[in-house]
């Protein structure tokens, strides 16, 4: 397949003012704001069009499931380095890229991973005129023109069809270690403020209900000073790799049932926050979870409180509807972010309202 | 550079009415002695770091508070003045280059720190602050501020944002964008904006990122919240040598294969190892035809590990000569020559030119042929120092700017090289901005309806058009006459443009 077939269908929808639902697998159709759209399926535009291990580049089109990505990744000892959820069979690497969500490695010390858009180097993005525009590109310094590959990743397809992607891979580290601690809530989040400033390998921590859980992630020398130093309880490896893909992909007991669930993102020194319901902090404190009853102004304001925001990320039983799924913009942000849209998408036919309402 | 050349656009002219206008309008709120615009006093601000390009601007402005700042830009806006932004005035593309009929605005009176918060491992410092400052302030925390551009010591934070400046550690702890978790400015408007903030991510687009980067075209930057890393507990260098830059280049690349990612990791070739040498002693072997600058850090025992496991591949790469440092000073002695590399060139030739475009690691061994070619066809030479690492390429080419058809074929020698990079999958610039100096080659890399895209993602931030502009993105107009004087291979560049 080419990307002739996307430029016909944009191009009538333009035409008619139509909008469109951009979708690959369907493994986050969850996520975002509710909202009508012919469906634009990507997945038969697929296949890695470049990978070179030592450029620590791939390069792939968006319906490229994942898995296949990792797969070949793996081939060569190497990672997406911030870990991405699948979140169900058939994934694609232009939902990762849009939904700009990562996993448990988001926050790892040391050796630099971070999040989607960290690692982006450059993307192909077709207009509303059917129309290819490629921004960045395959290097990791790239400073000509605007930064507008990073801008994509979590911009939820509302700017325009990502065709293709070339994001920096990393090495898979040497050696792990997962430990387990018992921590109360206030101890944990003390001590992986602690940690944080010390040069500890810790690549994800989970704190739920009363233990802790470490990975350490580098050197083998490195993996195993840190393992002594920091205590606790060994976890088998293969117990370790089902804790950590139970809590990537959201499938680990905590997640079950229908309440809702919402994601805090805060500074990683915020106290903890005081909610109804039960919690998960991950990510040295920066991300927590939550399953609550609480309403949408009860935990925006928790939120807000604690210096960062929340998103309504799994409605679960409760509806999206009249509730805000992300924290309302202030109206300068409002304005330079609704007239980004209208920068890209003049025509309004991609993903409309699916990251605001408004746009 | 560092002696008079002249590359400017047609000078503009100051209108003395409209001066006197706007001079009024600012000092109704601002002290007198921070709105300039007497020519002795204006003078000082009519380049930056890149002198080739000059104007002298209409008037000068210098905040020291956010609401000066807020009130400037808000007058500038409602007057349809331009207004171009200027931090530590270092920068290398002529990023802050003045209007004849604009408004300079100097950030250099914010130049504090405002807060180091431990816990959160982040500190608050105004744009004017250095870089290495903030890694001084910072020290006895056991922290510091990772990305290390070459010019440390002088550039300042401000325009690290402004550049996404990365660095000899960039590859393992990453660029500004990566480093910053808040930018605090002003739109042109003057309204408070804060792009990111305390926490990792923040609602909407990542307007962090796209502000990152944007030469000050987007917003002017009051603060920006850094992220401080934990200081590893040791580091140590593998000095290496080849007998060939190919060698060195496979070598780069056979790291890397190896699973390894260094802290550092520069080449230099033959031409600068022997300025550097003399101006520093660094301790270079001044046979090669160029040294790899490996560098672990991390704990003892993984520095250890890594180091041998550097070695191994050194080794079978080729290398004929390395050693290892053994104490800080002999790392820090290694490092020297390679930081003072600009300067070092600075002092075998009355002036030199720059260059920062970046390819894939793969393509070394061919650009540095291409260069060499180039050596020959314009008669002037060429030292490369790399970020080898990361792919960005820093090539000098020396030359005498008193002789104008010396600086003509420098500007030709650069641009052919920027045009190769592209050709090899790469780009005009790596970390120095593209400016007004390379906004011809912004034709080349990008379509018109890219070009297009991008002054819609300007106009988004400011619809009228005044913050730094004709900066970094060239209008069609622009591109249509560069293309008419530069023709490749019979094919002429948007041929679809109506010609001028």
């Amino acid at each position: 397949m080419n990307t002739e077939a996307f430029s016909q269908a944009i191009r009538a929808a333009a035409a008619d003012g139509r909008p469109l639902r951009i979708k690959g697998g369907g493994t986050k159709d969850f996520y975002g704001q509710s909202f009508a759209g012919e469906v634009l399926d990507t997945r038969d535009y697929r296949g890695i069009v470049d990978y070179e291990p030592t450029e620590l580049v791939i390069t792939a089109r968006c319906g490229t499931p994942l898995a296949e990505i990792e797969a070949a990744l793996a081939a060569h000892n190497q990672m997406l380095a911030f870990e991405p959820p699948h979140f169900g069979a058939g994934a694609t690497l232009g939902g990762v890229v849009a939904s700009g969500l990562a996993g448990p490695r988001r926050a790892a010390q040391g050796l630099y991973y971070g999040s989607v858009r960290d690692h982006m180097l450059g993307a192909k993005l077709m207009n509303s005129d059917g129309v290819v525009l490629a921004f960045g590109g395959t290097v990791m310094k790239n400073v000509a023109g605007y930064d507008v590959s990073r801008v994509i990743a979590g911009s939820l397809g509302t700017l325009g069809l990502i065709t293709e992607v070339s994001i920096k891979v990393l090495p898979r580290p040497v050696a792990n270690r997962s430990l387990r601690l018992a921590l109360d809530e206030n101890m944990a989040l003390a001590k992986l403020c602690e940690w944080g400033g010390l040069p500890l390998p810790i690549s994800a921590s989970a704190w739920n209900d009363g233990e802790l859980c470490l990975r350490l992630e580098g050197a083998e020398a490195a993996v195993k000073s840190a393992a002594a130093r920091l205590g606790g309880e060994a976890v088998s490896s293969a117990e370790a790799d089902a804790y950590w893909q139970g809590l990537r992909e959201q499938t680990s007991d905590f997640f079950a049932g229908a309440a809702p669930l919402w994601r805090f993102s805060l500074p990683a020194t915020a106290p903890p926050v005081a909610l109804t319901g039960v919690q998960l902090i991950e990510w040295g404190g920066a991300q927590r979870w939550f399953k609550t009853s609480a309403s949408a102004g009860e935990v925006r304001a928790a939120a807000a409180q604690a210096g960062g925001h929340a998103t309504l990320f799994r409605a679960g039983s409760a509806s999206k509807d009249g509730i805000g799924v992300f924290t309302p913009l202030d109206p300068v942000q409002a304005r330079i972010q609704r007239n980004l849209k209208q920068a890209f998408d003049p025509r309004g036919i991609f993903n409309p309202g699916r990251l605001y309402r408004e746009f | 550079m560092n002696a008079p050349a002249d590359l400017s656009p047609a000078v503009t002219a100051i209108d003395f009415a409209r001066q006197t206008a706007v001079v009024a309008r600012l000092r109704a709120f601002m002290p007198a002695a921070q709105v300039l615009f007497a020519a002795e006093d204006t003078r000082p601000y009519e380049c930056d770091g890149l002198s080739a390009y000059r104007q002298v601007p209409m008037v000068v402005v210098l905040p020291d508070t956010e609401e000066q700042v807020s009130r400037i830009l808000a007058t500038c806006c409602e007057m349809g003045v331009p207004v171009v932004p200027r931090g530590a005035g270092t920068g290398l593309s002529g990023g802050a280059l003045p209007m004849g009929d604009g408004v300079l605005l100097s950030l250099a009176k914010f130049n504090k720190i405002v807060a180091v918060d431990h816990a959160a491992r982040t500190a608050r410092v105004q744009p004017g602050v250095r870089n290495l400052a903030i890694s001084e302030a910072v020290a006895h925390l056991g922290l510091y501020y990772a990305p290390d551009p070459s010019s440390q010591i002088a550039c300042s934070i401000g325009g690290n944002v402004a550049e996404n400046s990365g660095g000899v550690h960039c590859l393992k702890y990453g660029l500004t964008v990566h480093n910053v978790l808040k930018v605090r400015g002003y739109t042109v408007k003057g309204e408070l904006v804060e792009f990111g903030g305390a926490a990792l991510d923040s609602p909407g687009y990542d307007l962090l990122a796209l502000v990152i980067g944007s030469e000050g075209m987007l917003a002017v930057t009051t603060e920006v919240t850094v992220k401080l890393v934990p200081k590893p507990e040791k580091a140590q260098v593998i000095l290496a040598s080849f007998d060939n830059v190919e060698k060195a280049g496979n070598a780069v690349a056979a790291v890397i294969a190896a699973g390894i990612i260094p802290a550092g990791l520069e080449m230099m070739d033959k031409p600068a190892t022997a300025a550097v040498e003399q101006y520093v002693h660094a301790g270079y072997d001044l046979d090669a035809e160029a040294i790899l600058l490996c560098e672990s850090d991390g704990t003892s025992e993984e520095v250890a590990e890594e180091i041998g496991r550097m070695e191994a591949v050194l080794s079978k790469s080729g290398a004929t000569r390395f050693s290892v440092s053994a104490s800080e000073e002999e790392r820090l002695r290694a490092w020297s020559g390679r930081k003072a590399a600009f300067p070092a060139v600075g002092r075998i030739s009355p002036d030199y030119y720059c260059m920062d475009g970046t390819i894939p690691r793969k393509s070394l061994g061919e650009i540095l042929l291409f260069i060499a070619q180039m050596e020959k066809k314009y008669g002037l030479r060429c030292p490369n120092v790399f970020h080898a690492g990361d792919g960005n390429l820093h090539p000098l080419i020396l030359f005498n700017a008193n002789d104008p058809d010396e600086l003509h074929r420098t500007e030709e020698f650069a641009a052919e090289v920027l045009e190769k990079c592209i050709a090899l999958g790469g780009t005009i610039t790596g970390e120095h901005g593209v400016g007004i100096e390379k906004i011809n080659q912004m034709c080349i890399q990008f379509k018109p309806a890219e070009l297009a895209m991008f002054r819609a993602v300007k106009a988004a931030f400011d619809e009228q058009g005044l913050l730094n502009p004709a900066k970094n993105i060239p209008t069609l107009h622009r591109c249509a006459e560069f293309g008419g004087m530069h023709v490749h291979g019979g094919a002429l560049p948007h041929p679809e443009l109506p010609r001028f």
